[in-house]
């Protein structure tokens, strides 16, 4: 049985890191908060451009049609972006997102296509760069920013741009979380490039005038929907991380918190114990008087 | 007598509102914004779009970088990826 001072120790110890758990699950909280908030505000956007989008590229059709729209015509090399957290202590956000892109990974190489990644965020890269050692074709670092926003969204949506012009890749899929609970933040693959046609919702058949022309526009139009959706990943993933890290670290402190109970136990049964003996030791020595 | 007028970045919501005009620095020139224009869809340059409240008065000024506006039924939304203020 430990000694009563190794007990004690242990029981200290413990308790500073639930005092850590906790103060992080407090802080984790209220940025879910800011986090939540920041992608509502980011939806109105997304619609609109979503929808203008929709109604441009039922129009401009076949032949004109821009290459990030209509694609480069064949789909062999394809690109994972991942996009993860940089920071840990989030339970298992990550290496579901890292398991997720591995099985599509997998499937798309099971179909014979080139896989290569672009890595978004610190902490997918270790366990990517295990399974796939030479298929990491670039990595964003997110870390240098405290709260990844439009800017670094566009950084990324530029260079990927780029790469698809300078044929590197033909398709594009987007690995991020949808946050829906701080519970559940699940997968989510999206193609993103070649932009997949939106759903046309029949608008009014009024004529819309267009300045300068419908594929300028188009042109123009494309690389900003790349970018937006992007952002919206970036928002996701700092809300998800938020959430997960909120339920991770109160599962944290529970488990701390039952852990002292049963050391608190054992520790006064040892002390109990202790007394005891020494109590028989008195009474035999004075009996022995 | 009034234009809906929206003003969206990526980040929020800016404005939406009913104002008289608005003035929108278009890719090929400025053009002016009343309600019950015909449905139009331009880029835009970078610059101010200048929003009158009231026809006559003076206007507010608000600098945009990079987007587009599109005038349809609803009135005028302007997408821009950022908004200086």
């Amino acid at each position: 049985m430990a000694s009563l001072k190794a007990l004690k120790d242990r029981i200290g110890s413990v308790k500073s890191t639930q005092k850590i758990t906790k103060a992080k699950q407090m802080v984790a909280a209220a940025k879910l908060r800011k986090a939540q908030a920041a992608a509502e505000e980011a939806r109105p956007y997304a619609e609109r451009l979503s929808s203008v989008m929709a109604a441009l590229a039922s129009k401009v059709s076949g032949d004109d049609a821009p290459k990030l729209l209509a694609g480069t015509g064949s789909d062999k090399r394809h690109l994972l972006v991942v996009v993860n957290t940089d920071k840990g202590l989030c339970g298992g956000l990550n290496s579901n997102l890292v398991r997720a892109a591995g099985v599509k990974a997998k499937e798309l190489a099971a179909e014979g296509k080139d896989v290569e990644f672009y890595l978004v965020g610190k902490k997918g890269r270790a366990p990517l760069k295990r399974n796939f050692p030479d298929q990491i074709s670039a990595q964003f670092d997110t870390s240098v920013v405290r709260y990844p926003g439009f800017e670094e969204a566009a950084k990324i949506a530029d260079e990927l741009v780029e790469m698809y012009e300078a044929g590197k890749f033909d398709v594009a899929h987007l690995i991020y979380p949808t946050f829906k609970s701080a519970l559940a933040q699940d997968p989510t693959i999206d193609q993103i490039i070649p932009v997949p046609a939106p759903a046309t919702e029949e608008s009014s058949d009024a004529v819309v005038e267009y300045e300068p022309g419908e594929e300028e526009i188009l042109e123009e139009l494309l690389p900003r929907y790349v970018k937006t959706q992007l952002f919206g990943a970036l928002l996701e993933i700092a809300a998800s991380e938020q959430g997960a890290s909120m339920t991770a670290m109160d599962n944290a402190t529970r488990n701390a918190g039952e852990l002292i109970n049963k050391l608190t136990i054992q520790y006064n049964r040892s002390r109990q114990a202790a007394i005891t003996t020494e109590l028989i030791e008195i009474i035999a020595g004075a009996e022995a008087l | 007598m009034a234009l809906h007028f929206e003003l969206v970045t990526p980040a929020k919501l800016v404005r939406s509102e009913d104002v008289h005009m608005v003035v929108v620095p278009g890719a090929e020139g400025e053009f002016g914004v009343l309600e019950g224009h015909a449905p139009f869809m331009s880029t835009i340059r970078d610059g101010a779009v200048q929003v009158f409240k009231t026809e006559g008065g003076a206007p507010e000024v608000i600098e945009i970088r990079g987007g587009f506006a599109e005038v349809g039924d609803n009135g005028l939304t302007v997408l821009a990826e950022h908004v200086d203020g």
